[in-house]
This record gives C-alpha cells, sequence and structure tokens, in this order.
C-alpha cells in the first residue's frame, strides 16, 4: 500500500472515531447550558466549522504566496482546494450561526460583528474562486486567484476589528477566559479535534482530485 | 529617490492625459452628483430622518465614483496599449504601481474635493464639520486606491473587466467604508476628534497595510 493510502486510511478512521465520539459527547454527556438550553448545543459544531474556515483561509494564504514565489501547480492546487474547502466551511458557519441566532436572539441574522465578518469572508472566498474563471487563460487565473488569497487572509483581522468596534453581542472571549465549565471545553476540544482531521482529510483528497485533473489536462494539450 | 521619480513621470503621464482628454473627472463627477440627487429620492424624508442616512449616502457615492475612476484609468491604458508599453519600459513594476496610486490617489481626491461642497450644500451640512470630513476623506481614499489599483489591474486582464473590479473591490474595503461612515456620523453629530480616533486608526492601519501588501504583489497581476 502507498504511503498517501495509508495517512488517508488513518485520516479516514480518526476522524470517523472522533465524531462519532463528539456526537456522543455533545448530545449525551455535556450538561444543558442553564440560559440557552437545549440549543446551545450547536456551540459545539459552529466553533469548530468556524475554525476550520479560519484554518482554510490560512491555508489558502501560505499556498497562495508559495505558488506565486515558485510557480509550480501543485501549491495551485492546494490554494484551489483550500478555497473551495473553507467556502464549504464559511457556508456552514454562516448556517449554523443562523440556526443559533433565532432561538438565543429571536431573530435569524443580525449584524453581530462575527456573523458579518463571516459574511464578508465568505464573499471574498466567492470573488477568490471566482476570479479563476474570468482570466483569459489558466496560469493566469491562478496568479489573480492568489493575489485574492492573499489580501483575503490580510484583510480578515481588520475586518474582525472594524466589525467588533461597530457592534457587539456576542459572548465575548469567553472560551480563552476559561469562563467554560470544563465537560463543555472537553466537548469542545474533541469537536475541534475531530472537525480538524475531517478538514485535512478533505484537503488531501481534494489536492490529490486537482492535480489529477491537471495532468489530465495537461495530457489533453499535449494530445492536441 | 531615483525610483520615485519614475513613479511620478507615470503619474505625470496620466495627469496630463487627463487634463488634455478630460474623460474621466467630468463624467465621474456628473455620476456623483448623480448618485446623490438619487439618494435623495429614495431616502425622501425629513430634515431629522436625513441626518441619520447622510453619512451613508456620502460614503456609497465617494465608493460608487471611487470604482468608476479606478476602472476608467486601466481601461485607458489598455485600449491604447499603453500598459504593454510601460511593462516594456526599463521601470519596475512596483514603480507602475506607485505611479498609478499616486493618479488615482489625485483624480479621486479631484473628485471628492468637488463633490464634497456640493453634498454640504445639497443636505444643508454645517460647515463647521467640514475639516472633520475632509481628514475621513483623505485616509479612505488612500485605503480605497492601494487596493483599488492593484484590483483595477487585475481586472483589467480579465475577459468580464468593469464586472471584475466592484467583485473584488466591495468585500476588501468593508472595514474602511464601515470606518468612514461612523466616523462621518460622528463628527456630523459634533463629536470631538477623540470620539473617533479608534475609527481613524482602523482607517490608518487598512492605508498601511494594503499600500505595503499591494506594493509586494502587483508585479503578479500584470506579468504577460
Amino acid at each position: 500500500m502507498k504511503t498517501s493510502h495509508i495517512v488517508k486510511l488513518s485520516l479516514l478512521a480518526l476522524s470517523a472515531v472522533l465524531i462519532i465520539f463528539a456526537h456522543y459527547l455533545v448530545f449525551l454527556y455535556v450538561p444543558t447550558e442553564a440560559v440557552m438550553g437545549i440549543v446551545q448545543r450547536i456551540f459545539y459544531i459552529m466553533v469548530p466549522v468556524g475554525w476550520l474556515a479560519m484554518l482554510s483561509t490560512f491555508v489558502l494564504f501560505i499556498a497562495s504566496i508559495y505558488y506565486l514565489k515558485t510557480r509550480k501547480g501543485s501549491w495551485d492546487a492546494v490554494a484551489y482546494s483550500a478555497v473551495e474547502i473553507g467556502l464549504v466551511f464559511t457556508t456552514l458557519t454562516l448556517l449554523t450561526g443562523i440556526l443559533w441566532a433565532k432561538p438565543a436572539w429571536g431573530v435569524w441574522w443580525t449584524w453581530e460583528p462575527r456573523l458579518t465578518a463571516t459574511l464578508v469572508l465568505w464573499l471574498i472566498l466567492l470573488a477568490c474562486l471566482m476570479v479563476r474563471t474570468t482570466a483569459t487563460d489558466p496560469s493566469r487565473g491562478s496568479a489573480f486567484a492568489a493575489v485574492v488569497g492573499i489580501v483575503a487572509f490580510v484583510d480578515v483581522p481588520i475586518i474582525g476589528m472594524s466589525t467588533t468596534l461597530w457592534r457587539g453581542i456576542h459572548p465575548g472571549g469567553i472560551i480563552l477566559d476559561g469562563g467554560l465549565a470544563p465537560p463543555m471545553l472537553l466537548t469542545l476540544l474533541v469537536s475541534l479535534a475531530a472537525f480538524t482531521a475531517l478538514y485535512a482529510l478533505i484537503l488531501i483528497i481534494r489536492i490529490a482530485v486537482k492535480n489529477d485533473q491537471m495532468t489530465i489536462d495537461k495530457l489533453k494539450t499535449l494530445r492536441g | 529617490m531615483r525610483f520615485l521619480s519614475k513613479a511620478v513621470a507615470i503619474t505625470c503621464k496620466d495627469v496630463l492625459s487627463e487634463v488634455r482628454a478630460r474623460e474621466t473627472i467630468p463624467s465621474v463627477l456628473i455620476f456623483a452628483v448623480l448618485v446623490i440627487v438619487i439618494f435623495n429620492f429614495a431616502f425622501g424624508a425629513g430634515p431629522e430622518q436625513m441626518k441619520l442616512v447622510v453619512p451613508g449616502i456620502l460614503w456609497t457615492t465617494f465608493v460608487f465614483a471611487g470604482m468608476l475612476s479606478l476602472n476608467r484609468t486601466f481601461i485607458q491604458e489598455k485600449e491604447q496599449g499603453c500598459l504593454e508599453a510601460l511593462m516594456i519600459c526599463p521601470v519596475k513594476r512596483q514603480d507602475i504601481y506607485i505611479g498609478k496610486t499616486l493618479a488615482n490617489f489625485i483624480f479621486l481626491t479631484v473628485i471628492e474635493a468637488i463633490s464634497l461642497p456640493i453634498f454640504v450644500i445639497l443636505f444643508n451640512l454645517p460647515i463647521i464639520v467640514l475639516p472633520k470630513l475632509i481628514v475621513i476623506t483623505i485616509l479612505a481614499t488612500i485605503g480605497f486606491i492601494s487596493v483599488g489599483t492593484l484590483f483595477a489591474a487585475l481586472s483589467v486582464n480579465t475577459k468580464a473587466r468593469e464586472m471584475v473590479l466592484p467583485i473584488l473591490f466591495l468585500p476588501v474595503v468593508v472595514p474602511v467604508i464601515l470606518s468612514a461612515v461612523e466616523a462621518s456620523a460622528l463628527a456630523l453629530t459634533g463629536e470631538s476628534w477623540s470620539s473617533m480616533a479608534s475609527w481613524l486608526q482602523i482607517i490608518a492601519a487598512f492605508d498601511v497595510i494594503f499600500m505595503v501588501v499591494s506594493y509586494l504583489i502587483f508585479e503578479y497581476v500584470i506579468e504577460e
């Protein structure tokens, strides 16, 4: 068996076990939050998907820099995959945010800082994915997407700062302040680990598919 | 200092051709006045309600006018084949960025300098707020053109041209628009400089960061 297969299979096993365990913790182990009740359990999904949206933007940033420096198609494949998966997880963050906002704040959508910042990130990632298709040839499209990818990551902290100053009703730094009860923190950490393992697996598979696509395209042009 | 003289030469070329042809500034100015007038109909309420929407109208006008002007300066270059000629010239790509950014800054500042008094008259604003509005406008304009010049150069090289700029530009400058609107609202209600300081800091941070980032990655959007 090839090493890449072993890595993929072990990641698959790891994420499957962790996700099942995380679900056990979320639904059966962790105590119900006193104020918000049962809906607070969505927190253990929303924080990990939000984290993956950020992680993906970071992967995009690094891959974009390396692509512009080296011009290797493999870095472009990483950047492309990171945008695509990042867009999926940003969408999931927005959806879980909407689902949680309705019972918690009584509205589907509110221009709350982190929701707003996530929406703006979603729009930038969408632009990053779209700019490839508008380029006159694929290699230019990759360079354009890399430029937008770098701008996207640099912009995130400024967007965060401005929207936080704008208006804030989110429970602030409760996670980092240690305001989270130990069982809740454990559940969150397991959920984070589970989703991160899943992310690594999806990213590896997506990159491999993209690389195959590029090889096929190259062969097609050789054949004429 | 030698590299700056090359950049300034490019700026002079842009200013000179604008002075002779008068293509960009007059049409963008008319557009800006039209936007102000149309917004007046859209929110045609009493003077009290108008006070609440004035900062929003001001910045929507400037953002739209800015995009129009940014697009114009690069489409002209592309149509006349001047961009290719610039790239053959023995100047660094970064010099082209600085030159074009300066030119865009001059164009946009002229447009804003003329439309701001019109705005003050049409909305009956107190003249005493002008110094504050001018500082906010200059800071925000630097933010717009720093990233706007990068994206305008990118979008002129795509198939969709002027369609691409808003999709890339608008989400990225969200922090600038947000901060400029909030700071202008504070200025219009007669607040002091210190109460606007945190908003001005965000715009200034955006300006510095994106000047540097755009300067570094500009060469990748105009290469052939």
